[in-house]
């Protein structure tokens, strides 16, 4: 009786339970958006610019309204009497709803048809004639700043050029000063391409009003249901109270679905004007040309090193292409997102960063991929920098890196550019990976291979993400602070439901926040339901990305379970019939302290908040916490990837890839290593194939999978993951620093530097992303760098 | 998927598919696997007004071989059939080597050697495969049937001879002059992807010297290219670095690349060149080692 329940057997922290989501998505019975069919319901589709840059000299939609079914027609006209034909953006600028003047990217939205079905909708968006009069287009930053550059945004008064910002963190002259002491300065520039998170779901909303009760009921494809009702009760200026926002199920996220997107508020204007639900859902190749993109940063920097190897000093300047509004999903007031977390792993005594961005006709609303904003540039090109740097030093990769980084004593660590860092086992971490690749053996085999004419290669990238999108004095989206939520309703018979402010789409938030609660307060996990994704029955929070769920709203899982078993800690007093100071907690069951053999379970604490309180004490046993994280929190990452390369074709392959993840505490180990596989593929992918570019008339390449390249497990390489090194992250409750995103933010660089150190023979610096053979080709025959966006170029 | 609206008939015999298609000329089109066509219609491209889907015609699955060894593909032969087949395997090297590199095996048990033919997309693999072994294609129309050479068949990008109202109803392949040899080797950037640079090498020897060459290029034209220089240096001789080296040259030669977000011109023509280069070099091992 005085035993503590045995954790992993009930599914507490550290047990690889399966997720209990997946017994409803692998029998098909999810409930996505486009599952969801209400009486009456109407169908829209979007009709979108076929041109990058043009100005609109008449629409008519007459045809499109003679069509049998068709119920509306909404134009930018229209949206302008209602003074929607522009939204607000989360980066404080505006974007067009329905194009008006000009439509500004190719796959711009431009009216919008709602009928009694999908194929009606669609004949009739071909029947709406758009006399469109071309403009001179923009694809890039370089072109964006040209003398007599077309200005883009003519909309707004006070934007004379296509300049967004130019902005600067860091302390501009000591690093002067810095490099101005260096024995040797490496320098780089490189590009990272433009790429979109492409969720297997597009993005869809079905709005629907009632004119009777005046509530507007939305299910959507949303990350952030909360910030939506926010946004939905600024922009359509309805009462917050009369709004409700449910996410059901969500097919994939990274980002695409934190931003307001035009279709979602054509969706609830149809509805209030038709007063019937209105379904849209984005078909593939809107999703991949309108929806929030993610990267399409030019870096470019130089490190001050000592001889022996000290790093002095790091100078940065980016250039942002944002497409043709600013509407950047990001919740923090740094223009660049947190790309001045680069180097934060390494002992950088200073530096300075500069950053500008511009408009150009592509697609808008960058978006964090995977990552806290910017991360994965900021890896990327740290990574790709020091490789660089230690070349130049004729210094070995992995003793450059292991003399220059953090040292485990030195926490907390403020970077160069701010951050507090606050643990870490670095040198420990590359250990683990180079001991698993067998470094040393490695390096005898590749001269040896070269010998024959063989290119093999080997690269190494860390990474450390800020992650957690949190505490409230830095992070906020349009004002509102980044904390998040958690309520826990622990029922009569001992069984449980925890509701959060964030909304997963595939992380297993169902699975990990039932093993929180089960670790704090004994409750099996499968005793503890989870619910996500309605507003009107979730506590509020900031949604689900930049790897926040565990750092934030799981940590309030925590905390409101510890109120749960501070309340449970003074009904066992009750039943036990001694003074609360004299309980003690063992998992899953109170005993009285000098006799453990007296006690009660968690279960039946429960029953007595419902059948048997004491007296004065209010009934139930139920509690909502709020949580503010005190900081980011910081995992950090080994990744090492072997390759060859093909000199004839350029084609590369992989042949060994190994991981050390030290996340801090793992919640569900198997959640974890399924996180950090996808991520590695994606990192694969951004290195081998995945990008979306532009022609010069800004037609988008890559607007179906036949160009834009998700690979299949065909040609993933394998993994090694690793897990011994935990540093457990000292301000979070239960030591949790977040994983979903590290390898896709640190794993690129790997590949990259892999396919560098194999042709590092020809004295090639840089082959710009994605590693495409005939780009590693070009590099080894004509030994020279490979750079920029693949392909503003073509033969005519 | 919302395509425009359009009639959808699944006929029983060719003759009745023959009919439907005279009756909708111009707007109708035949439906064998789908997997070019469907998608076409998805995005709009293609808008019939008419669907003739011959799924339901009888007998055209096979794929066999005549006593003199003429090998003939129904037109309901999906590319998973050709790609586990062991009659390809045992005498068609350039065909076997050719079926697993079309598309995904999903796309590969619906799509047909045939359909892919008549849809003489640039970067379609079969049309070149076909070109190199000097295949043919049987057409069927109110008039009875009618053989077309692969050379003359496919008349552009997207386009071939077919009148409105003929089906596709085999494919053939010559019996060889002595013993086969060649193969195809394809650039892709993933699997399921077209050819950024796709090459077919087929080769009749007797002894050492080669009877017949055939060689063929995908993706690097404006449609299939059969590179008959290329081919013409090797007939009548066996082959040494020199010969193989002269056509990997005259291949590259006839190839009419362009620049675009797969490679660059001069990146793809070398390309042709290597695998040209490549795939002549295995034939010129001893059968098991090709083999392997
Ligand atoms: C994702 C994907 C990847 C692909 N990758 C490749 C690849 O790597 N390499 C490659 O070669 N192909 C590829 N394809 C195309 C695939 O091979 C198709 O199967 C083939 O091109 C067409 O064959 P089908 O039977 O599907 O024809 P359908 O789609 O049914 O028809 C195609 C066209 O041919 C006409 N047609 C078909 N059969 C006949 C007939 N018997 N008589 C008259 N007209 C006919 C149709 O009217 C239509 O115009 C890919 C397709 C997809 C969807």
């Amino acid at each position: 009786m005085s035993q503590a329940v045995d954790e992993i057997k009930i599914g507490g922290l550290g047990a690889s339970r399966k997720r209990v989501e997946d017994s409803r998505f692998i029998r098909g019975k999810g409930n996505y958006t486009d599952d969801i069919v209400l009486p009456g319901m109407l169908h829209m589709e979007i009709l979108r610019s076929p041109l990058a840059h043009a100005r609109i000299k008449s629409i008519d939609a007459s045809k499109a309204w003679d069509i049998p079914g068709v119920h509306l027609v909404l134009t930018g006209e229209m949206m302008a009497s209602r003074n929607l034909a522009w939204m607000p953006t989360l980066s404080y600028d505006t974007q067009a709803v329905l194009a008006t003047d000009k439509v500004r990217f190719q796959g711009q939205e431009v009216a919008c048809v709602i009928a009694d079905d999908p194929y009606i909708a669609k004949d009739a968006c071909e029947a709406i004639v758009v006399d469109y009069e071309p403009l001179p287009v923009i694809v890039n930053p370089a072109q964006a700043v040209a003398d007599g550059a077309p200005v883009i945004r003519d909309d707004k008064e006070t934007q004379p050029d296509n300049v967004i910002y130019d902005w600067e963190v860091g302390d501009r002259d000591g690093t002067d000063r810095a490099f101005a002491s260096a024995d040797l300065v490496s320098k780089l520039e490189l590009h990272y391409p433009r790429s979109h998170p492409s969720p297997i779901e597009c993005c869809g909303s079905i709005a629907d009003f009632n004119r009777a009760t005046s509530k507007l009921t939305v299910y959507m494809t949303t990350q952030a249901p909360h910030i939506i009702r926010a946004a939905v009760a600024m922009v359509a200026e309805l009462p917050e109270h009369m709004i409700r926002i449910i996410s059901p199920d969500i097919g994939g996220g990274f980002g695409n679905k934190v931003p307001v997107y035009p279709g979602y508020v054509c969706s609830i204007l149809a509805s209030i004007l038709l007063e019937r639900p209105v379904k849209w859902i984005e078909d593939k190749s809107g999703n991949l040309i309108s929806t929030g993109f993610a990267r399409d940063v030019y870096l470019k920097g130089e490190m001050a090193l000592r001889r022996d190897g000290k790093i002095l000093a790091v100078r940065m300047h980016t250039d942002a292409d944002h497409g043709a509004f600013f509407s950047d999903a990001q919740p923090s007031k740094f223009k660049i997102g947190l790309m001045h977390s680069a180097f934060a792993a390494y002992d950088v005594p200073v530096a300075h960063l500069t950053a500008r961005g511009t408009y150009s006709n592509k697609a808008p609303g960058g978006v964090a991929y995977r990552c806290s904003f910017r991360v994965t540039e900021a890896m990327f090109f740290q990574e790709r920098m020091v490789q660089a740097a230690a070349a130049d030093l004729g210094m070995d990769q992995a003793e450059f890196r292991r003399m220059n980084f953090v040292p485990d004593d030195a926490f907390p660590h403020r970077t160069p550019f701010g951050f507090l860092t606050d643990s870490g086992q670095y040198a420990k971490c590359l250990e683990v990976g180079l001991k698993a690749i067998d470094y040393e053996n490695f390096r005898a085999q590749q001269a040896e291979a070269r010998s024959r004419g063989r290119l093999l290669g080997l690269g190494i990238s860390t990474m450390t993400e800020p992650l957690g999108a949190g505490n409230s004095r830095e992070y906020d989206i349009l004002g509102i602070k980044m904390f998040d939520s958690a309520e826990l309703k622990v029922h009569m018979t001992g069984k449980a439901i925890v509701r959060t402010g964030a909304r997963g789409q595939g992380q297993g938030h169902e699975t990990t926040w039932a093993q929180i609660v089960a670790h704090e307060l004994g409750i099996p996990a499968d005793d503890i339901v989870v619910e996500e994704g309605d507003t009107d029955t979730a506590p509020f929070g900031m949604g689900t990305y930049a790897s926040r769920s565990t750092p934030v709203a799981g940590a309030a899982v925590a905390m409101v379970a510890r109120k749960i078993r501070a309340k449970a800690r003074q009904l066992a007093a009750h039943l036990l019939e001694v003074s609360e100071e004299d309980i003690e907690w063992a998992l899953g069951r109170f005993y009285v302290r000098s006799a453990p053999d007296r006690g009660v379970t968690i279960q039946e604490c429960a029953v007595a908040a419902y059948a048997n309180m004491p007296d004065g004490m209010e009934p139930g046993l139920d509690a909502t916490a709020y949580y503010d994280p005190p900081n980011l929190t910081w995992p950090f990452a080994v990744y090492i990837v072997t390759v060859e390369v093909d000199p004839d074709t350029g084609v590369w392959d992989v042949l060994n890839m190994v991981a050390v993840d030290d996340c801090g505490v793992r919640i569900n180990p198997m959640i974890v290593e399924g996180q950090i596989m996808g991520g590695l593929t994606e990192a694969y992918a951004m290195s081998n194939m995945q990008f979306i570019t532009f022609d010069a008339d800004g037609n988008c390449v890559g607007s179906n999978y036949m160009d834009y390249l998700l690979p299949t497990a065909w040609e993933t390489p394998g993994f090694e993951l690793h897990s011994e090194v935990v540093t457990p992250c000292p301000h979070h409750p239960i030591g949790a620093k977040g994983i979903g995103e590290c390898a896709a933010v640190g794993g690129p660089a790997a590949f990259v530097n892999a396919v560098m150190d194999a042709i590092s023979g020809t004295g090639v610096r840089n082959v710009d992303m994605p590693l495409l053979p005939d780009r590693v080709w070009e590099a080894i025959t004509y030994r020279r760098d490979v750079s920029g966006a693949p392909p503003v170029r073509s033969d005519d | 998927m919302y395509p425009s609206r359009f009639r959808y008939e699944a006929p029983h015999s060719a003759a009745e598919a023959i009919r439907l298609l005279a009756a909708g000329g111009d707007n109708a089109k035949v439906l064998a696997g789908g997997q070019s066509l469907v998608p076409l219609m998805k995005l709009r491209f293609a808008a019939p007004e008419l669907v003739v889907d011959i799924n339901n015609l009888p007998g055209l699955s096979y794929h066999r071989a005549d006593p003199d060894g003429t090998l003939r593909i129904g037109a309901l032969c999906r590319h998973a059939d050709l790609e586990r087949s062991e009659l390809l395997a045992r005498t068609q090297p350039t065909m076997a080597a050719a079926a697993p590199l079309i598309a995904d095996p999903i796309v590969r048990n619906r799509g047909t050697l045939v359909g892919s033919l008549c849809h003489a997309d640039p970067q379609g693999d079969w049309a070149s495969v076909v070109l190199s072994l000097g295949g043919s294609v049987v057409a069927q129309g109110p008039a009875g049937r009618r053989s077309i050479p692969m050379t003359d068949f496919v008349t552009g990008p997207f386009q071939n001879l077919l009148a409105p109202d003929e089906i596709a109803v085999e494919a053939v392949i010559p019996a060889a002059q002595g013993e086969r040899r060649g193969g195809y080797l394809k650039l892709e950037r993933r699997v399921g992807d077209f050819a950024t640079v796709g090459v077919a090498v087929s080769l009749e020897t007797s002894g050492e010297v080669v009877r017949r060459a055939g060689i063929a290029l995908t993706g690097v034209g404006g449609s299939t290219i059969a590179a008959t220089e290329a081919a013409a240096a090797l007939t009548g001789h066996s082959l040494t670095t020199e010969s193989i080296s002269a056509a990997a040259e005259a291949a590259a030669e006839a190839a009419r690349p362009r620049t675009d977000h797969r490679g660059s011109a001069e990146y793809k023509r070398h390309m042709v060149a290597t695998f040209v280069e490549r795939i002549l070099t295995r034939c010129t091992a001893e059968p098991a080692e090709r083999a392997a």
